[in-house]
């Protein structure tokens, strides 16, 4: 091919791309994609998915300890979700042509990020109501637009997720007003749970606007739907009703119904320390690293048994045949 | 740090009645491994009443952009179609 040709080709392709995304198709994994529509995707994946797996220990510490069978079987499953979700991530990471070897490789090594809010520690058991009701609603917020992502393997990844999340938010929520129905105790371990993950929630959806470098890139793609501001406004007037019926003070003394917007003004999230706690200094980065990091490696000698077993067993099976056949 | 498990793809079958469709892949050592972890992977909530598992690499595909020569066959066969044939409005059932 000469080299006219090639770049004709190459046009060819991008033009057919750009006709793909504006028409609202999927893109599906052995289409053509610029290469950094694919890179853009390998990192916004695979972020999300160290997210749901690094998402289990904050919870997951509380298994043991929740009051009751009944709660306890609630979180497990609740925590067991969030390893499909990571897994339902990397299958989809997987179609563009990495490993997931690689990817918790990168995500050991420093090199890809999860989400900052599970470095915050979960001091009660509140904390485990309220990252329900907050944490997985503002994943809602974030997840149920990406439905429609325009890569067609993450898209239909999040559909599964977004059916399981509610449940999740739900469990949250019920929790609380368990809570808030009882002691005065309990209803002020509550106040402080909302009072410490309100503003973490609210920089779950990333940098303002004005200062989200590939939020345009990743919207004219259509892996976006929606800008961070749009999607923390949504999360907040979603949220402010909720919080009246359970009885709590969300601690944002600017929180307030703007008549003429038709929706709430809210304070400013602290974004310096969002980018403390996404460069590794966060009150739990060092435990959640390390427990993830140890766990991967105690799990080491688990899958190098399997594959033993299974390379064993596929010997015997050839051998087997090679005797019938004989 | 290279896999040794391999890559399964994994259709379920959502209840009787239905085709098996794909849902996703996952990792593991052998098929018997494949087919439990698919289970609890994607089928936690009684998404299913059965599930296939194949080796990725076993599966031959058509090339990507498929609007092109591959199902052009298809494309010009207007006889195929139902619509193709002028049957006068008050012949019964048909």
């Amino acid at each position: 091919m000469s080299g006219t040709d090639s770049a004709e080709s190459a046009t060819r392709l991008s033009a057919h791309f750009d006709a793909t995304i504006a028409h609202d198709q999927r893109i599906e994994p052995r289409d053509w994609m610029p290469d950094g529509y694919r890179a853009t995707l390998v990192r916004q994946i695979a972020q999300h998915a160290h997210s749901e797996i690094i998402g289990m220990q904050p919870e997951g510490e509380w298994i043991t300890k929740a009051p009751s069978l009944r709660r306890k079987a609630i979180l497990f499953a609740k925590v067991q979700d969030e390893a499909g979700h990571g897994l339902y991530l990397y299958s989809a990471a997987e179609t563009l042509g990495i490993d997931r070897d690689e990817l918790t490789e990168r995500l050991l090594q420093g090199r890809q990020k999860y989400s900052s809010i599970f470095n915050y520690p979960t001091l009660s058991f509140a904390d485990v109501g309220v990252i329900g009701w907050f944490v997985d609603g503002a994943a809602i917020c974030n997840q149920v637009p990406l439905c429609r992502s325009s890569y067609g393997p993450y898209a239909r990844a999040m559909v599964r997720v977004c059916k399981e999340e509610s449940f999740h938010q739900r469990q949250g929520f019920e929790l609380l007003l368990t809570m808030m129905r009882g002691t005065e105790a309990q209803r002020a371990q509550v106040q402080d749970a909302v009072d410490r993950w309100w503003w973490p929630s609210l920089m779950m959806f990333g940098p303002p606007d004005d200062d989200s470098p590939n939020s345009a890139q990743s919207m004219a793609w259509k892996i976006k739907r929606h800008s961070n501001d749009e999607l923390r406004r949504r999360f907040v007037d979603m949220t402010v009703p909720q919080a009246e019926f359970l009885g709590v003070t969300l601690p944002d003394p600017e929180l307030r119904w703007n008549e003429e917007r038709g929706t709430h003004d809210f304070g400013t999230p602290d974004y310096a320390e969002l980018m403390r706690v996404i460069k590794g200094d966060g009150p739990c980065n060092a435990q959640r690293m390390e427990r993830r990091t140890k766990a991967h490696e105690d799990g080491a000698w688990v899958r190098e048994a399997a594959a033993a077993h299974a390379a064993k067993q596929q010997a015997l099976r050839e051998t087997t045949k090679e005797g019938t056949a004989a | 740090m290279s896999s040794s498990w391999p890559l399964y793809e994994v259709f379920v079958r959502g209840k009787r009645g239905l085709n098996h469709v794909h849902v996703g892949s996952l990792h593991a050592a052998d098929e018997r491994m494949a087919l439990t972890n698919a289970r609890d992977l994607y089928t936690r909530r009684n998404e299913g009443v059965s599930i296939w598992v194949v080796r990725s690499d076993a599966i031959t595909a058509s090339t990507p952009d498929e609007k092109d020569p591959f199902f052009s066959p298809s494309g010009d066969k207007v006889y195929r179609h139902p619509t193709f044939y002028a049957i006068p409005d008050d012949v019964p059932h048909i």
